[in-house]
C-alpha cells in the first residue's frame, strides 16, 4: 500500500522522501505484531499439516517398517503403494464404487436441490421460516438414528419382509445419503442465489421471460460457479461418508474406498499393515485435496456461507 | 440490493396492515409456485428421513424375538411389543461396564462419553479456531496459503484420519516418541479419550477459525479506531469489540461443531475400536447394538441421541440466540443499526455477503 502513495506523489516530493514514504518507519511494537502474526500463521499451518506429512511418510516406508518413527522414509519404497492395489484388498474396485456412490449423490442432490433453493432464496410464501428449519434441523440429526429401521427394512426382516433386499445395492448407501447431501446442497445454493440481485431476472421478465426462462436462462448461468462449489462439497461429504457404508455394504466386492481401507488386514495376520493403510489414505485423500486446493476460494465462500459442518 | 431483497422478506406476503413495502414483482403472489419447486425436496427428506425416523419411533417399542418359539420348535422370528422398556432398561443396569466414570450401565457410560468428548473438544476448538482467526485476520500475506493448509484437514475422510492418529498414537509411534513416555493411547484407558480429543480437535478446530475469520471481516475498521481513539488496550478491544461483533458467526459455528461432535461416530471406531467403554459414544452404541440385531434398545439409545440433540440445539438458539436460519438475521441487524445512527456505515449488505464473500 505504501508503495502506491509513494508513487503517486512521486511528482511532489523529493527523491529522499519518496525513499522514506516507500519504507515508513513502524513502530517496534507493530512490527513486532507483523512478525507474531507471521509465525502464527507459520503455526498453523503446520499444525495442519504435519499430521498429514506424517501419513504420508509412513506411506512411502518400506512394508515392514510400518511402525518406524524416522521423520523421513530412510530407503523410500513405492511398495505400500502397490500392495495397496494386489487382489486381497479390493481397493480398485471400492474406487469406483465409491465413485458411484458420490458422484450419483452429488447429482441427485444439486438436480431436486437447485429447484428448491431456487424458491427459498427469491420466492414469498407462507411457510419459508419453518422449511428452513426443516431443512437446517434434517442436516443436523444423528445419522444413526436411520440405521436401526433401515437395516431391518434392507436386510428384509421379519416386519419387512415386503421389502426387497437391498443390503450390498448402491442404493442403499445412495438414498439415506440424500438426508444429508440434500439439505447441505439446498443450504449452499439459497446462499449463492440470495447473493445474485433480484433485477437480473426482473429486466430479464420485462423483456419477456417467463420465471422459468428467466432462471435457466440468466440464473441459472451466473449461478454455475455456486453449484459447481456445492457439487465439490458435497461430494466429499458422501465420498467420506462411512457409518451408512459400513452397515449396509458388507460385501468386499461393494465397499467403498472408506470401509474398504478401515478393514485392510495385513498378510501376516493380527499386524496391522500401517504402511499400506497410510497409502491407500493418502490415494483416498489427495485427489480430494487438489480439487479443493484448486477451488480453495470458492470452497471457503461455499463452507462460510452454508456454515454447514 | 440486500434492502430489495431483505425488506419485504420480513414482511409476511399476506399482510395487508398498510405498511409500505416495496414489491417484488417477481415473487408476488407465488406461493404456489414456491411449494411446486421445493417439493422434491420436501418429499426426499420426508422419504429418506421422515419416515425412518418415525419407524425409529415404532421401532423402540418392540424387541426382536429370540430363542426357541415352544410351539413349532422353531427359531422365533418376528418381534414383540414391550412399550417403554427399551427406554425403562437403561435405569435397570443390566448391562453394566466400567469406563471412565466409574462402573455404570452402558448407555449411560456411552452418554457421558458423548457429552464430555462434546464439551472438551468444543472448548479447545472455539479457543483455537478464534485464535486461529485473530492470527489470519491480521495477516496481510500468505492468507491463501493458510486457508489451503486449513483445508486439508477438512478434505481428508473422518475414517483415514482416524487411523492416521491410530498410527501416530501407537504405543512405539511418534506421539510417544516426542513426549519420551510410553502412554498406551489405543488400549481403551484414559488416555484414549484425549487421543480422540486431540483428533478431532485437529480435524475441526482450523475450520471454527474459518467461520469465525468470516464474521472477522464483518467488523468494520472504524471501530477499532474509534476505539484506539478513546485508548483501549488491546485486551479491552478484543473483549468489548471483537468478541460482541464476532458472536453471532461464533455461536453458529459452535452450534454446529456441537451437534457434530454429539454424533461422533467414525474417530473413536476407528482409532479405538468398536466396544471400547472409555471412548465409546452414544453413535457407536447404536451402531453396535443394530449390527447385533437388537434393534428395539438401538432404535431407543438413537431417539434418546435425537432428543439429547434437538434439546442442546434449542438451547443454542433460545439461549445464546443462535441465528441458524441466516433468513430473520438480516432485517434483524438492520433494525439495530437504524437504532443508532451513527454506525450507518456498512449496511446490510456485508452482512449478506459475510457468508459469501469469503
Amino acid at each position: 500500500m505504501s508503495t502506491t502513495t509513494a508513487e503517486i506523489r512521486e511528482e511532489h516530493t523529493s527523491q529522499e522522501e519518496v525513499e522514506r514514504l516507500a519504507h515508513p518507519k513502524r513502530p517496534a511494537r507493530q512490527r513486532i505484531g507483523v512478525l507474531a502474526s507471521y509465525v502464527g500463521m507459520a503455526a498453523i499451518v503446520l499444525y495442519c499439516i504435519i499430521p498429514f506429512y506424517w501419513m504420508v511418510v509412513s506411506s512411502l516406508r518400506q512394508p515392514s517398517e510400518g511402525r518406524s518413527t524416522e521423520f523421513i522414509p530412510s530407503p523410500m519404497s513405492i511398495e505400500n503403494y502397490q500392495a495397496v492395489f494386489s487382489p486381497v484388498n479390493n481397493f480398485g474396485r471400492s474406487l469406483i464404487n465409491s465413485l458411484i456412490v458420490a458422484g450419483t449423490t452429488t447429482i441427485l442432490t444439486l438436480l431436486f436441490g437447485i429447484i428448491g433453493a431456487y424458491a427459498l432464496a427469491r420466492l414469498r410464501f407462507r411457510g419459508k421460516g419453518a422449511v428452513l428449519w426443516l431443512i437446517m434441523a434434517c442436516s443436523m440429526f444423528p445419522l444413526v438414528v436411520l440405521l436401526p429401521p433401515l437395516l431391518k427394512m434392507f436386510s428384509s426382516t421379519e416386519p419387512f419382509t415386503w421389502f426387497p433386499y437391498w443390503i450390498n445395492t448402491y442404493q442403499s448407501v445412495i438414498i439415506p445419503g440424500l438426508s444429508f447431501g440434500l439439505p447441505l446442497a439446498v443450504w449452499n445454493l439459497t446462499a449463492f442465489f440470495r447473493q445474485l440481485p433480484v433485477e437480473l431476472e426482473q429486466a430479464a421478465m420485462v423483456d419477456g421471460c417467463t420465471p422459468g426462462v428467466a432462471f435457466r436462462k440468466v440464473i441459472l448461468p451466473l449461478a454455475a460457479p455456486g453449484v459447481f462449489t456445492t457439487a465439490i462439497i458435497v461430494f466429499i461429504m458422501a465420498w467420506n461418508e462411512f457409518l451408512l457404508a459400513l452397515t449396509f455394504l458388507q460385501d468386499a466386492s461393494r465397499q467403498t474406498a472408506t470401509v474398504a481401507i478401515s478393514k485392510f488386514t495385513g498378510t501376516s495376520g493380527f499386524d496391522t499393515p500401517y504402511g499400506t493403510i497410510m497409502a491407500a489414505g493418502v490415494l483416498v485423500t489427495v485427489p480430494l485435496l487438489v480439487a479443493v486446493l484448486i477451488f480453495q476460494r470458492r470452497i471457503v465462500a461455499g463452507l462460510t456461507a452454508g456454515g454447514v459442518k | 440490493m440486500a434492502t430489495a431483497t431483505a425488506e419485504p422478506r420480513s414482511v409476511p406476503a399476506t399482510e395487508g396492515d398498510g405498511h409500505k413495502h416495496k414489491k417484488n414483482a417477481l415473487s408476488d403472489g407465488q406461493g404456489r409456485l414456491a411449494w411446486i419447486l421445493l417439493a422434491p425436496t420436501l418429499i426426499i427428506i420426508a422419504v429418506v428421513a421422515g419416515i425412518p425416523v418415525v419407524m425409529s419411533i415404532r421401532e423402540s417399542f418392540f424387541q426382536t424375538n429370540t430363542g426357541v418359539d415352544p410351539n413349532t420348535g422353531l427359531i422365533a422370528g418376528g418381534e414383540t411389543f414391550v412399550g417403554l422398556q427399551n427406554f425403562t432398561d437403561i435405569f435397570a443396569g443390566l448391562n453394566p461396564v466400567q469406563g471412565n466414570f466409574g462402573t455404570m450401565d452402558r448407555f449411560w457410560n456411552a452418554f457421558l462419553n458423548t457429552t464430555f468428548i462434546t464439551i472438551v473438544c468444543v472448548i479447545i476448538e472455539t479457543i483455537l479456531g478464534v485464535a486461529m482467526a485473530l492470527i489470519m485476520a491480521k495477516a496481510f500475506r500468505g492468507r491463501g496459503i493458510v486457508r489451503a493448509g486449513i483445508l486439508v484437514p477438512w478434505a481428508i475422510p473422518t475414517i483415514v484420519s482416524a487411523l492416521m492418529w491410530k498410527l501416530i498414537f501407537d504405543s512405539s509411534g511418534v506421539m510417544n516418541r516426542i513426549l519420551g513416555r510410553e502412554i498406551l493411547w489405543l488400549a481403551d484407558t484414559g488416555a484414549s479419550f484425549w487421543a480422540i480429543v486431540i483428533a478431532d480437535t485437529w480435524k475441526t478446530a482450523a475450520f471454527i477459525g474459518l467461520l469465525t475469520l468470516a464474521g472477522l471481516q464483518t467488523i468494520p475498521a472504524e471501530v477499532y479506531e474509534a476505539a484506539k481513539v478513546d485508548g483501549a488496550t488491546t485486551w479491552q478491544q478484543f473483549v468489548r469489540i471483537t468478541l460482541p461483533m464476532v458472536k453471532p458467526t461464533l455461536v453458529v459455528a459452535v452450534l454446529f461443531r456441537t451437534l457434530d461432535t454429539l454424533r461422533m461416530f467414525d474417530l473413536p471406531y476407528g482409532m479405538i475400536g468398536a466396544g471400547k467403554y472409555r471412548v465409546e459414544t452414544l453413535s457407536v452404541f447404536v451402531y453396535q447394538e443394530t449390527t447385533q440385531n437388537r434393534y428395539g434398545p438401538a432404535a431407543a439409545y438413537a431417539i434418546i441421541l435425537f432428543i439429547y440433540v434437538l434439546l442442546v440445539a434449542f438451547v443454542f438458539v433460545r439461549v445464546l440466540g443462535a441465528d441458524v436460519i441466516g433468513d430473520s438475521g438480516v432485517p434483524k441487524k438492520k433494525k439495530k443499526k437504524k437504532g443508532d445512527q451513527e454506525s450507518a456505515g456498512p449496511p446490510a449488505t456485508a452482512l449478506e455477503m459475510a457468508g459469501g464473500a469469503h
